[in-house]
């Protein structure tokens, strides 16, 4: 599904990116791993298209395209879909209007039919039961005083609105308690299929508790370095991240 | 300099014309007529003005030697749609008695040309000039001195007016160019509740300028609700000075739209002379081309126990400039006052521009004020995130704009007036790209 060869990125002058390579199949849940700084979120909104990342090298092939050509909306039309870690509060559009027009545009995209108010509804409802979210909240406006939890629900449904093909949850877990944890885990677990994929982007292993990983990689200094099962989580969150940085300079 | 004198003495010519014609309220038409001579068309070295070269536009753009004709236009074609009511037509400042209706009752609220009721109502010179200060601004001494047309208009004590009073002021600049100047009084009685709207349109490439100043009376627990919608085409100089004068437990919500003219200065006052007044002052300026809209605003809190809110937003394409000023003055008796303003701004050009200045001056102790103001582009961040739900980027944009927009359409009470105005504002803002 997702091809990443060598792929090289920068912001500004600093380079962040420095040649990754990384295969995903349908039906897989990838974990990616590592430090601050490593360069996972870039990793994360580089594949989501945003503009202040200029990529220098290497590249990245969706379901047979060029992801890299698409523009943001593209992307998420041809079935990408990013769950930010700092979800945007904007005034004055609520979840449920500005969703009616992503996702109808989404579909037109993909030659169906658009969806009238009441159908609209119907979907949103079961989408809404699937991350326990009650619909006066998406009246208001998005994510505007919602609360970390509330915010991160609010992506997850959004994903189960759009039914992406990739997700990539670029630190999902960072500011939820355990209670959210599981709710928003367990969303994405029910959205799981053999029809798509998952990139969990995160620092800590506790959210991999509750999706599990397939593969875990270890990003450092804006390459993968260590790649391994959902063990590799355990050993890193057991011995720390030092370990791979130790590991890396005796080799 | 030479260039200020010029247009100063061609429109002291021009109020010279106006006084030997009129002999209504002469003292105070030649008492504004020297302080107009004694100030000059402020330049911008004036405070008032500095961000608004007036001064060098109405030099520039006029001669000053014609006055409005009588044009032939369609005053229907610019109604606010399903908006019944009152209605009441300036055609090139000229009150037109054919194309105006009044429904509403004499009982319920009195409404006539300014000359005529001055001639037989006493109240009117019991008001007039009463409220709109001109010993500072030669723009309303011009106004005082030679106002030829206007409105009254007299909402009864205990009188709740259903319908809207709609002041069409529709503009022909197809032949020549023209300048005019108008007068209108307002009281609204007390414990009476009524809503004003006043509209401008114009067409023809002739350059035309209005001189308007408003005074309303707002007696003790009464409502007015005053709508100000601009909608002139790009040949249009305004000045305008609505003076609101509050008495106790009286509200006011105004709401001024801004969307079109090439010059447009709105001054708007409030004098909260009284206690537990609630005011709303609401504005949206939408500007392209080369338009400047200028808002200069005053809320005087003269007493105790009062609340002023004031919410102005602005999105700026194009050439155009914006400009914001808002004055609050809490004054040594009004503790216990309640004043807030914000202005927000958007800029989508990189040549679009905005001046905005708040100018808070309290000299009560106990008060609760607040102001704030941003100028930005739309928010990239929000932008992008919209993209990443598959929104092309000029559907992400209009919806933000639209939303910022809505903040200000929200307000708007009259479920007419609030359609008409939602469409116009999602014309303007491409709407139509995410519905």
């Amino acid at each position: 599904m997702l091809s990443i060869k060598n792929l090289q990125a920068k912001i500004d002058d600093k380079q962040i990116l420095h040649g990754i390579n990384l295969e995903v199949k349908a039906g897989e849940i990838h974990a990616i791993m590592g430090p601050n700084g490593s360069g996972k979120s870039t990793l994360a909104s580089v594949l989501a298209g945003r503009e202040e990342y200029e990529v220098i090298d290497g590249q990245v092939e969706f379901l047979g395209k060029n992801l890299l050509e698409m523009s943001p909306e593209d992307r998420a039309r041809e079935g990408v879909f990013l769950a930010f870690q700092y979800p945007v509060e904007i005034p004055g559009v609520s979840t449920i209007n500005f969703m009616k027009t992503a996702l109808n545009q989404i579909r037109v995209h993909r030659g169906q039919q658009p969806l009238d108010a009441v159908s609209f509804l119907k979907v949103m409802k079961e989408k809404m039961k699937l991350v326990e979210m009650d619909q006066s909240l998406l009246n208001r406006s998005l994510n505007e005083g919602f609360s970390g939890g509330e915010k991160k629900r609010n992506e997850i449904f959004q994903m189960a609105m759009l039914e992406p093909k990739l997700s990539i949850l670029d630190e999902t877990d960072s500011g939820l308690d355990i209670d959210a944890l599981k709710i928003v885990s367990n969303g994405v677990n029910k959205l799981r299929n053999k029809s798509n994929a998952v990139i969990v982007v995160t620092h800590y292993q506790r959210l991999l508790d509750y999706i599990v990983p397939d593969f875990v990689h270890v990003l450092y200094k804006g390459k993968i370095v260590k790649s391994g099962t959902k063990e590799l989580a355990l050993e890193l969150e057991a011995k720390g991240y030092d370990w791979i940085k130790d590991e890396l300079t005796i080799a | 300099m030479l260039n200020e004198r010029n247009v100063t003495s061609e429109i002291a010519g021009l109020i010279e014309k106006s006084l030997a014609s009129d002999a209504s309220v002469p003292e105070l038409r030649r008492e504004a007529f020297n302080t107009f001579q004694r100030l000059g068309i402020p330049d911008t070295k004036s405070e008032e003005y500095k961000d608004t070269p007036i001064s060098r536009l109405l030099q520039k753009n006029f001669t000053f030697q014609s006055s409005p004709i009588q044009a032939n236009i369609t005053p229907g074609d610019f109604r606010v749609p399903y908006l019944d009511g009152n209605v009441i037509v300036f055609i090139n400042g000229v009150f037109s008695e054919e194309h105006s209706t009044i429904v509403s009752p004499k009982t319920e609220v009195l409404i006539s040309p300014l000359k005529k009721a001055l001639l037989e109502n006493p109240l009117v010179l019991q008001h007039l000039g009463h409220y709109a200060d001109f010993s500072k601004d030669a723009l309303s001494a011009w106004n005082t001195a030679a106002w030829n047309e206007g409105v009254f208009i007299h909402i009864k004590n205990n009188q709740v007016v259903e319908k809207p009073i709609t002041i069409y002021h529709v503009h022909n600049a197809t032949d020549s160019e023209w300048v005019s100047v108008n007068r209108n009084l307002i009281i609204s009685g007390s414990n009476s509740k009524s809503t004003i709207i006043e509209k401008y349109d114009s067409i023809g490439s002739h350059n035309h300028f209005s001189n308007i100043v408003t005074e309303a009376v707002v007696l003790e627990n009464s409502e007015l609700n005053f709508y100000s919608i601009q909608n002139d085409s790009g040949n249009r100089y305004q000045y305008n000075l609505t003076q609101f004068h509050q008495a106790n437990f009286s509200r006011v919500n105004t709401f001024t739209f801004t969307l079109g003219g090439k010059l447009v200065r709105n001054s708007l006052q409030l004098a909260l002379d009284g206690e537990g007044i609630e005011s709303h002052m609401f504005g949206l300026y939408l500007l392209a081309n080369d338009t400047l809209a200028d808002n200069h605003t005053v809320v005087d809190h003269r007493k105790a126990n009062s609340f002023s809110n004031e919410l102005y937003k602005g999105i700026m394409d194009g050439n155009s400039k914006g400009v914001f000023n808002g004055k609050i003055y809490v004054r040594p008796h009004a503790q216990k006052t309640n004043a807030f303003q914000a202005n927000r701004n958007i800029l989508l050009t990189d040549k679009a521009t905005v001046n905005t200045k708040p100018q808070l001056e309290i000299w009560a102790d106990d008060v609760k004020c607040s102001h704030g103001c941003t100028t930005g582009q739309l928010d990239e961040e929000a932008m992008f995130y919209l993209q990443t739900r598959g929104l092309t980027k000029d559907t992400a944009r209009a919806m933000m704009l639209y939303a910022f927009a809505g903040e200000i359409l929200d307000n708007v009470k009259n479920n007419e007036l609030k359609t008409y105005l939602d469409q116009l504002v999602s014309e303007r803002l491409h709407k139509n790209s995410w519905l």
